[in-house]
C-alpha cells in the first residue's frame, strides 16, 4: 500500500508540474507562431509508408520538419470517427499543437467543424477543400489541388504509349473527384489517339488490396496495356501492372520504384510545397488563404518523372500540353462534350475552365469511358 | 465453507489483474526490444489515457460503443452462441438512425427526433441479430459464420443506399445520407463533456447483467446454454430465448450505431464500419462475457486506444504497438481461464501442510 501511495503522489506531483507546463504553453500559443518551436501535427487515415494518398501527406509533413523552428507531431491510422476528434484534440492539450494538418477528406465534417471553435488558438488547415466562407470556423481552412490536370498529362503518355488502344482505370468510388480524374484521363489520351478507350472498374473503398489486384488482373486479361488507378494506396496495381509486362501510371506519390520498366509517369500531390508555404505564412503571422485550390500552375500537383518507355514524341505532346496548363490556357472540358451514353453534357461553344463550380458535381463518364457510375 | 466466497471473489479479481500485469510486463520486453524505455511509455500510456480530464473524456468517448458492441457477442455466449456480427448491427442500426433522423427532419422538436433515431437504430440492429438468432435455432445455420456474412452484407447494403436512394445530394465526395441537423444531435451530460451515449451504454450493461444474472429469465437463458435438449425437457422455450436474446444483442450493437449517428457522425456513411464492432468481439471475450465485467475492459481498451496516438508522438512507435498490447492482453486473458477453480485447492492444501 505505502508503494501505491507514494506512486499517486508521485504521479499527481508529475501531473501538476504537467498542468503547470501546459498552462506556461498555453500563455506562450498567444504569441504568434515564431516566438519559439511550433508545434505542427499531421493526422492520416492509413500508413504513412503506403505509397500512396498518405504517404504523399507524409513527405509534406517531411518537408515541415525540416524548416526551422517547427517540431512535427504524427499520427497514423486515425480513423474518421470521434478518434479524429480526440487525437486532434490530444494533440494541442498534450502538446501544445498550434497548427494541425487534418488530411483525410472525411475529416473535415463533422470532425473539424465540431473540434475547431474549441480551440481558437489553433489552425486547422484540411486537406480536400470543403471550406465555406461565413459558415465555418475562421481557424479553418481546406486546400484541393485539380489534381486530374496531371491525369490528363498522363493521359496523354498513355495514349502515345499504349499499344493496343486500350487503357484501363481502377477507382474506389463513382464519387465527383474520381469521375473527373478518369475524364480527363480518357481526355488526354484522346486529344493522342481519337479512337482509345478505358475500362473503368469501380472496387467500391479507397483500400482494398485484393479487390484491387483481382481488378488489375482482370483489366490485363481483356488486352488493357496501360492501367492508372484512384485508390490510397495504387502499391498493388502497380506491382502487378509490372510483374505481368504490361504499363503502369501512377497515382498520389512516386511509385516509380516498385515498376522500373513500366512505369510511364503518374499524378501526384505536391504537398512539400504547399505545407511549407502554409507554415510560412503562419509563422509571419500573416493570413492564410481559407480555401486554396491549383493546379499544376499553382504547383500543388506535379507529375512524376517520364519513365524508360515513353517515346520522345510522346514527351513531347505533354510537354506542350502543360505548357498551356502553365500558361493558364488549357480548358479540358468544352463542348461538344458527350457522355458515355451519347448525352450532350457541356454544350458546342462552351467551355468550363478548372474553377468552374459545375465539374465539382461531375455524374457522368465521358465517351470512351467503358463503364458506368451507378455501382 | 464460509471461506469459499472470498476465495472465489479473490480469483475474479487476482487472475485478470495478474493477466493483464503479466501482459505489460510481455508489452515491456518487447518495447525495450524496441529500444524504448517501457517505463516511459507506461507513463504516457496513463498519462494520455487516464491522467487529465481532457485524457478521461478521451477514453470515455473511445469506450462508450465498445461496451454496447461487446454486449453483442456477450448476450448470446449467454446461450452458448458465438455471435461475431456487431459490425453489422452497428452499422444497419446507424443507417436506420438517420433515416429516421431524416424523416423527423426539422418539424420535430428535439427529443422526439433523438428518441425515433435510437429506437429505429435499436430495432433495426435487434432485427438484424434476431435474424440470426433465428436461423440458428429454426434453420440449424451456424450462428457464427451467419453473423459475420452479415458484417459484409450490412456495410454493402449501406454503401448501396448511401451512393443510392438515400444518398443527400449535397454530399458530393462523401456520400452520405441527409444530416439530422444540429438541433437533433444528442449532446453532451452536463459537466463531462462526454455525449450521452456513455450513460446508455453504462445503463443497459447494468441492465443486462441483472437480467442475465439475476432473473428466472436469465436463469433460463443460461440452461438453455448450458444444455439445450435438457432445456427443452423441462419446458423452457428455448427458440424463443434465443430470438429474445438475440434480438437484446443486436439491439446493444444498433443502439451504438445510432448514437455514433446521433452524436458524432450527423449522418450516416462509411465512417460507421470504423471497426467497434469487431473490437467489441474482444472486449466481450476479455470480460469473460459478463456484461458487467464488460464496463472495465472497455474502459482499458478504451485508455489504450487513446494513449495510441501519444504513443505515436511521443515515442515514435508506430500504430501497430497498440495492437501488439491488444493482442498480449487477449492471449494473456485467455490463457488465465485456465487458473479459475485452482486458488481454494491450494489454500485447501496449505492449510493442510
Amino acid at each position: 500500500m505505502k508503494v501505491a501511495e507514494a506512486w499517486l503522489c508521485s504521479f499527481f506531483r508529475r501531473g501538476r508540474q504537467e498542468w503547470l507546463a501546459f498552462l506556461f504553453i498555453s500563455f506562450a500559443m498567444a504569441a504568434p507562431l515564431h516566438a519559439e518551436e511550433a508545434v505542427v501535427g499531421f493526422l492520416y487515415v492509413g500508413s504513412k509508408a503506403d505509397y500512396g494518398y498518405n504517404q504523399a501527406h507524409a513527405q509534406g509533413a517531411a518537408a515541415v520538419k525540416a524548416m526551422p523552428g517547427v517540431k512535427v507531431i504524427e499520427e497514423e491510422n486515425v480513423p474518421e470517427t470521434i478518434a479524429v476528434q480526440n487525437s486532434m484534440e490530444s494533440m494541442i492539450n498534450l502538446d501544445g499543437a498550434k497548427l494541425i494538418f487534418p488530411t483525410s477528406f472525411g475529416y473535415y465534417d463533422p470532425h473539424v467543424l465540431t473540434v475547431a471553435p474549441q480551440y481558437p488558438g489553433t489552425t486547422f488547415l484540411h486537406a480536400g477543400g470543403l471550406y465555406q466562407e461565413g459558415k465555418h470556423p475562421a481557424n479553418a481552412g481546406s486546400y484541393f489541388g485539380y489534381i486530374d490536370e496531371a491525369q490528363y498529362i498522363a493521359g496523354i503518355v498513355a495514349g502515345g504509349t499504349s499499344k493496343t488502344g486500350k487503357l484501363g482505370f481502377i477507382a474506389a468510388k463513382p464519387i465527383p473527384q474520381v469521375l473527373r480524374n478518369i475524364n480527363s484521363f480518357t481526355l488526354g489520351a484522346q486529344s493522342v489517339n481519337p479512337k482509345i478507350t478505358t475500362q473503368v472498374i469501380f472496387t467500391g473503398d479507397w483500400a482494398l488490396p485484393v479487390k484491387e489486384a483481382e481488378a488489375a488482373n482482370s483489366l490485363i486479361d481483356q488486352g488493357i496495356d496501360v492501367i492508372t488507378m484512384h485508390v490510397d494506396s495504387p502499391k498493388v496495381i502497380i506491382e502487378i501492372c509490372e510483374r505481368r509486362g504490361i504499363y503502369s501510371s501512377g497515382y498520389h506519390a512516386d511509385q516509380s520504384e516498385l515498376a522500373p520498366k513500366g512505369y510511364l509517369t503518374g499524378a501526384e500531390w505536391n504537398w512539400p510545397k504547399v505545407y511549407t508555404d502554409f507554415v510560412k505564412l503562419l509563422q509571419e503571422g500573416k493570413p492564410f488563404p481559407h480555401l486554396l485550390r491549383g493546379g499544376l500552375k499553382e504547383g500543388i500537383v506535379k507529375n512524376s518523372k517520364y519513365g524508360p518507355a515513353v517515346s520522345a514524341k510522346t514527351i513531347e505532346l505533354a510537354e506542350a500540353a502543360k505548357a498551356k496548363f502553365m500558361a493558364g490556357e488549357m480548358v479540358i472540358y468544352k463542348g461538344e462534350l458527350k457522355d458515355n451514353k451519347g448525352k450532350v453534357v457541356i454544350p458546342a461553344g462552351q467551355s468550363l475552365p478548372q474553377t468552374d463550380i459545375k465539374l465539382e458535381s461531375m455524374d457522368y463518364l465521358v465517351a470512351g469511358v467503358i463503364g458506368s457510375t451507378g455501382s | 465453507m464460509n471461506v469459499r466466497v472470498p476465495a472465489q471473489v479473490l480469483e475474479s479479481l487476482l487472475i485478470p489483474v495478474s493477466a493483464l500485469l503479466a501482459a505489460l510486463l510481455l508489452f515491456g520486453i518487447f518495447l525495450a526490444c524496441l529500444g524504448n524505455d517501457p517505463l516511459a511509455v507506461f507513463h504516457s500510456m496513463v498519462r494520455g489515457g487516464f491522467g487529465s480530464a481532457f485524457a478521461w473524456r478521451n477514453t470515455l468517448e473511445r469506450a462508450a460503443p465498445l461496451m454496447l458492441t461487446a454486449l453483442c457477442t456477450a448476450l448470446p455466449a449467454q446461450l452458448g452462441l458465438i455471435v461475431i456480427g456487431g459490425e453489422g448491427a452497428l452499422v444497419v442500426g446507424g443507417v436506420s438512425a438517420a433515416l429516421a433522423g431524416g424523416l423527423a427532419f426539422e418539424d420535430q422538436t428535439p427529443w422526439l427526433a433523438i428518441a425515433a433515431m435510437l429506437i429505429a437504430g435499436t430495432a433495426a440492429g435487434g432485427a438484424w441479430i434476431g435474424l440470426v438468432g433465428w436461423l440458428k435455432h429454426y434453420r440449424g445455420i451456424n450462428e457464427t459464420i451467419t453473423s459475420l456474412l452479415f458484417n459484409y452484407i450490412a456495410i454493402a447494403l449501406m454503401n448501396h443506399l448511401v451512393t443510392g436512394p438515400w444518398r443527400d445530394p449535397a454530399s458530393l465526395n462523401k456520400p452520405s445520407t441527409r444530416p439530422v441537423g444540429s438541433a437533433h444531435m444528442l449532446g453532451d451530460m452536463p459537466g463531462l463533456g462526454v455525449h450521452w451515449g456513455l450513460a446508455l451504454a453504462l445503463a443497459l450493461c447494468l441492465v443486462c447483467y441483472t437480467v442475465f444474472r439475476q432473473t428466472t429469465f436469465g436463469f433460463a437463458v443460461r440452461i438453455a446454454g448450458g444444455n439445450p435438449r435438457a432445456a427443452r425437457l423441462a419446458g423452457l422455450p428455448v427458440g424463443l430465448l434465443t430470438l429474445i436474446t438475440c434480438f437484446w444483442a443486436g439491439a446493444a450493437a444498433g443502439l451504438a450505431g445510432s448514437i455514433e449517428v446521433a452524436a458524432i457522425q450527423g449522418a450516416a456513411n462509411a465512417s460507421l464500419a470504423a471497426g467497434y464492432g469487431y473490437a467489441g468481439i474482444l472486449a466481450a471475450f476479455l470480460a469473460r462475457q459478463n456484461p458487467l465485467a464488460v464496463i472495465p475492459v472497455a474502459l482499458i481498451l478504451g485508455g489504450i486506444s487513446a494513449s495510441a496516438g501519444l504513443l505515436q508522438r511521443s515515442h515514435h512507435l508506430p500504430d501497430a504497438a497498440v495492437l501488439m498490447l491488444q493482442g498480449i492482453i487477449f492471449i494473456t486473458i485467455l490463457s488465465s481461464e485456465t487458473c479459475y477453480g485452482r486458488l481454494q485447492p491450494w489454500l485447501d492444501s496449505r492449510r493442510r501442510a
